[in-house]
């Protein structure tokens, strides 16, 4: 029984040193490199969150603003507001077009002019585009000639300029996400080095005995993409409550509804781990290659 | 075989320049199956010139040939396969602090894929042959200087190389373990390996006479 035990005790050791020749397991630590990733993994997250809530920021702005038109009509007009909807309403390009109640509009002046209403507001029409490609001058200039003193204010200014700081909010994400790629090989291939330099004799003797130089950087690299994957694992899930929480502060910026869980990026967040890993991988395959050169 | 043609090998200096040769116009040839003893002085370029011979080291002029392959002229890729035939007993014995006796032994075999269950009566009946049975798994901090120079050469022979190539490897053998490893060479020898020893030992070369490559100073001064 005991006997049993010692073999099958041997057995295991002997295949665990077989598949570790070169003492990786203690050479690289499995807390310092999966720690460093794990961080690189959280800001690669949220960077990647960020790029893609400004994505969804702007088509939101450009589905919902660009394609609205305000229409006014001056308070001596107001009774031709529906001649000015039927109008509207039969012009190619609309898809839409509605009478802001005059109750609302005091409603969205409140707070400039306070409760006047002896004030005379002007009528006020909502109307939709079809695309955003419909240029909404010739709408305006045909309303004006059938009611006279009507104008329109498209807003497409608004929506150009709400558009490009979106696109530069995406851009300032993807460079930091590159920042982070770029810092992840730095530190994996700084990994790399001072796992050379302290199995450089084990390397040297594997070396001499037939060792390819694919067996030895594949060692290197085996170990080093699962550091760092199970890192960006890590990272990846103290990602999910820090989305979690953002999502509720940036909730004002869609229309105050608080993004479900299911909204989170869950393929970035689970193509981290792989990801990372190959980064890991490439970068420890190419830094023991090199090194390797310097062996005949 | 192994032949030396005009073979030159320099170490680069510390600022990277080249330094002096330290091995210059070796021109021999150590026919198939031979044995040769090595000898020289310390310093006289015996290790360099064994270095060469099992592809630690490539020389820096000249033409080399081992085991039937052009070292000199080969692809890179080509060598790991040409060093899996060649046993290797350093002088410092160069064992891997972490594995066991067993795994040292076994190094060379799964390096060449050898399966665990085809390895193991081999490395079994080597670790017995050199004394070592009951000690497969101590580690190399463990075992006496001898005991590691047993591991050592265990771990040169297990392949059954064609060519073996030992730097003074009786350095840390009492004078039976040196006999009994000296017979294990000669047997070897026997059965098609090419064998070349670095030793400083006259008595030891008088026990086993053989063919002799005497170097001074970097170079042939007889051989024969």
């Amino acid at each position: 029984m005991a006997d049993a035990r010692n073999r099958s005790g041997m057995t295991e050791r002997r295949t665990r040193y077989a598949r570790d020749p070169l003492g990786l397991k203690r050479a690289l630590s499995d807390r310092l490199l999966p720690g460093l990733v794990a961080a690189m993994a959280l800001l690669a997250a949220l960077a990647l969150a960020g790029s893609r809530g400004a994505a969804a920021l702007k088509e939101r702005w450009q589905q919902g603003a660009a394609a609205a038109v305000t229409v006014q009509l001056p308070p001596e007009q107001a009774g031709r507001m529906d001649d000015a909807l039927a109008l509207l309403r039969a012009m190619p390009g609309v898809a839409s077009a509605e009478a802001v109640d005059s109750a609302r509009m005091r409603e969205l002046l409140r707070p400039w002019l306070g409760e006047v209403p002896a004030l005379p507001l002007p009528s006020v029409l909502e109307l939709r585009l079809e695309n955003l490609n419909i240029d909404p001058a010739p709408i305006g200039r045909q309303l004006a000639e059938a009611v006279p003193g009507a104008e329109l204010e498209a807003h497409g200014i608004w929506v150009a300029r709400l558009a490009a700081l979106a696109r530069s909010v995406q851009g300032v994400a993807l460079a930091v996400l590159a920042l982070v790629v770029g810092v992840a090989v730095a530190v994996v291939a700084v990994a790399t080095r001072a796992g050379l330099a302290s199995r450089r004799q084990a390397i040297e003797i594997l070396h001499d005995l037939g060792a390819t130089q694919g067996d030895i950087a594949g060692r290197f690299a085996r170990r080093i993409g699962l550091l760092a994957a199970g890192g960006a694992l890590a990272g990846a899930a103290l990602a999910v409550p820090t989305l979690g929480a953002m999502a509720s502060l940036a909730a004002p910026l869609s229309g105050g509804v608080v993004q479900p869980w299911s909204a989170l990026p869950w393929l970035d967040l689970l193509m981290l781990p792989p990801v990372a890993g190959a980064i890991g991988w490439a970068t420890a395959q190419f830094s023991v290659r090199r090194w390797l050169k310097r062996l005949p | 075989m192994v032949r030396f043609t005009a073979v030159g090998l320099r170490y680069p200096s510390p600022d990277g320049q080249e330094g002096p040769e330290a091995l210059a116009d070796l021109t021999f040839t150590l026919p198939e199956g031979s044995f040769t003893w090595l000898l020289g002085a310390s310093g006289a370029g015996k290790s360099s010139l064994l270095r060469l011979m099992h592809l630690a080291l490539l020389p820096t002029r000249g033409e080399l040939e081992v085991l039937g392959v052009r070292v000199d002229a080969a692809r890179r890729s080509a060598l790991p396969g040409l060093r899996r035939r060649i046993g290797v007993v350093f002088q410092d014995f160069r064992l891997l602090p972490y594995l066991s006796a067993f795994d040292n032994v076994a190094l060379p075999l799964r390096l060449a894929g050898r399966s665990e269950a085809s390895l193991r009566p081999d490395v079994t009946e080597m670790l017995r042959w050199v004394g070592l049975q009951g000690k497969e798994l101590s580690l190399p901090q463990q075992l006496s200087g001898g005991e590691q120079q047993r591991i050592a050469i265990a771990r040169a022979v297990v392949t059954r190389p064609a060519l073996l190539v030992a730097d003074e490897p009786t350095g840390n053998l009492d004078s039976h373990q040196a006999r009994r490893l000296l017979a294990l060479l000669t047997q070897m020898n026997r059965l098609g390996t090419t064998v070349v020893v670095a030793t400083h030992s006259e008595d030891l070369v008088a026990q086993f006479p053989a063919q002799a490559l005497l170097l001074e100073d970097g170079k042939v001064i007889h051989h024969g």
